[in-house]
């Protein structure tokens, strides 16, 4: 365990060696967010309320969703592209760790970087120009607490998926993206679930995309509450032990497979 | 006993290959066309521990392939090996902290943070105790002589002190087998000298094993008494390098320079009786005698040139170890 803590730390150390892309990050999401505001506010125009969200709700809402994404988000995929690309994974593969455990921490490592960097300070910012609504109960920042590591390791379990996909496909730049989009879309990140038509809205359930963004963020703004709140926890965790199947089985047969690019 | 057993062992690859025109690539997009190479070809070896092997060949040969395999990173299509008594795929956790490794063509020193973070992250990866990393990494570090580049990030590194940062992070563990692919690839002659002393200094005091691929011949004349050689997958040598000279080194040349004008003919006279074959280099006017491993022939010629002419300089070569294998890759096998 103790090299898994010492990736993190590492990661942290990486993260900050480089730490001028984030001064600049916290401006676009900044940005982003002020732009959602007002885009939410012309919508709303005089109405109160929208699928059970208020004015205010709903930018609290666009808020949190985009600083939860700094943290859950990484770039897990690409690198794996890149290091199976260029054949840097024969030297990850020759240190007694596994190579996946190892992504996830420096993911995480990653996300709690961004958390205290860029958006906490992100927040304040945000919370200084614009009316937002935050929680005065302790609970739901314990429940959003559980959520954002639960919508992390869902994430990443995903990423990771699309990584090894690295192993068959050798170039899946395009496949990186359109996840990404996918996952902005549909988790819930740019529009709540529960605006989306509800044909699509019954197919949602049954993918791990809401476990995401949407349901920390409803958590947060209290749109969920009390045993709604638990369901979505209960939802999030089932999908991050679901996801472990599929990422093993995919990285046996990749292993078996795989061959070291460039000598 | 044995470090590395390697039995019958055989990768096989699939070479694709690519219709040409644009109707080729078009029925590329459903099938493809491959072929099956082997790049190692039913293989057999042991090494003992302590030894220091040379693993040799040309681009290609299947070297890094064999490492690869070696290591734990690539599944063989056949074959068995065992090494430090485990199957290196199949447990691959536990195996990998029983050696190290050194890839000259690729860092695995994170590129962005000091030296000493990584070798902090790997003392931890390795669960190296405090006692053992100070005592073994003290001496790699004053040895290799990379106490001011600690606290550099790689990426400010030049080449010669990366490998050596490198050589040490592969020893953190003190790993009884070392693995070296090309570590001394692109190095200058001083940084050389260093790294080879060092892996004789590691033997010694360590018993290590170490296997050694490299296209630079000086390195496995200073360091290894035996040497594998592979040519397209197959083994065409393995045994001692002092018995490859023998084998293949075959004749002497014995260069002169004269200080009057020579005549080819006239030498080519003057030794008919012997077994020699004389040359000229045009622009150093530098004539030059092959002949075979006859000791009784080589003082003949010298003593029938230098009583025909002035001579100012005379060498005798015996072809070196790179002529030699440079030689049997032509004709192909030993």
């Amino acid at each position: 365990m103790d090299k898994y803590l010492e990736m993190i730390r590492i990661r942290f150390l990486m993260m900050l060696a480089y730490r001028t892309n984030y001064y600049t990050g916290i401006l676009i999401y900044s940005i982003n967010i002020g732009a959602y505001y007002f885009l939410w506010n012309a919508i709303y125009g005089g109405k109160s309320e929208i699928e059970g969200l208020s004015a205010l709700q709903m930018t609290t809402y666009v808020a949190v969703a985009w600083m939860a994404r700094a943290f859950y988000f990484n770039n897990i995929d690409r690198e794996m592209a890149m290091e199976i690309k260029e054949g840097k994974v024969a030297v990850e593969l020759i240190r007694p760790y596994n190579y996946l455990g190892m992504k996830t921490m420096q993911g995480l490592g990653e996300g709690i970087f961004r958390l205290f960097f860029f958006s906490v300070p992100g927040m304040l910012i945000v919370a200084l120009i614009f009316p937002l609504e935050f929680s005065a109960d302790f609970t739901t920042w314990v429940l959003f607490a559980v959520s954002i590591v639960l919508s992390f390791f869902i994430n990443t379990q995903l990423n990771l998926l699309t990584g090894i996909t690295t192993f068959f496909l050798y170039n899946n730049t395009g496949l990186i993206r359109a996840k990404r989009v996918l996952i902005d879309l549909f988790s819930g990140l740019l529009l709540p679930i529960s605006f989306f038509p509800g044909w699509s809205q019954e197919i949602m359930k049954y993918l791990p995309f809401q476990g995401i963004s949407y349901i920390p963020s409803m958590i947060f703004t209290n749109g969920f509450t009390g045993s709604q709140a638990m369901e979505g926890l209960l939802l999030q965790a089932a999908w991050v032990l679901i996801l472990i199947i599929p990422v093993q089985v995919l990285w046996v047969i990749a292993k078996k497979q795989l061959i070291i690019q460039g000598g | 006993m044995n470090a590395i057993e390697v039995n019958g062992l055989r990768k096989e690859f699939k070479a694709y290959s690519s219709r040409s025109g644009l109707s080729g690539a078009f029925r590329d997009l459903f099938t493809r066309n491959y072929k099956i190479v082997p790049a190692v070809n039913d293989i057999s070896f042991n090494v003992k521990q302590g030894e220091m092997v040379g693993y040799i060949g040309e681009n290609g040969a299947g070297k890094s392939t064999t490492i690869k395999m070696l290591t734990g990173i690539l599944t063989p299509t056949t074959g068995g090996i065992i090494v430090n008594g485990m199957n290196p795929h199949k447990e691959r956790e536990r195996f990998v902290q029983t050696i190290g490794v050194v890839f000259g063509q690729r860092s695995q020193l994170w590129w962005d943070i000091a030296v000493q973070e990584s070798f902090r992250l790997l003392k931890k990866v390795y669960k190296v105790s405090d006692a053992h990393y100070n005592e073994h990494m003290d001496h790699v570090i004053k040895t290799l002589d990379i106490e001011p580049l600690l606290d550099k990030p790689v990426r400010k590194l030049s080449l010669g002190q990366r490998m050596r940062c490198e050589l040490a992070a592969a020893l953190i563990h003190n790993p009884p087998l070392l693995f070296l692919d090309e570590p001394t690839i692109g190095l200058d002659v001083l940084v050389k000298l260093k790294i080879r002393e060092f892996l004789k200094e590691i033997n010694e005091k360590y018993n290590t094993t170490i296997l050694l691929t490299t296209h630079d011949l000086t390195d496995i004349e200073a360091l290894c008494e035996r040497v594998i050689m592979l040519d397209e997958g197959n083994i065409i040598y393995d045994g001692a390098l002092k018995s490859l000279k023998e084998k293949w080194g075959e004749g002497k040349e014995i260069s002169f320079e004269f200080l009057e004008k020579a005549d080819l003919q006239h030498l080519e006279a003057l030794t008919n009786d012997l077994e020699a074959k004389w040359e000229l280099d045009e622009k150093d006017q530098i004539f030059t005698a092959v002949t075979g491993d006859d000791e009784e022939a080589v003082s003949q010629i010298i003593a029938r040139t230098v009583a025909a002419y002035k001579v100012r300089d005379v060498k005798i070569n015996e072809p070196s170890t790179e002529e030699i294998i440079r030689n049997i890759y032509e004709k192909g096998m030993a």
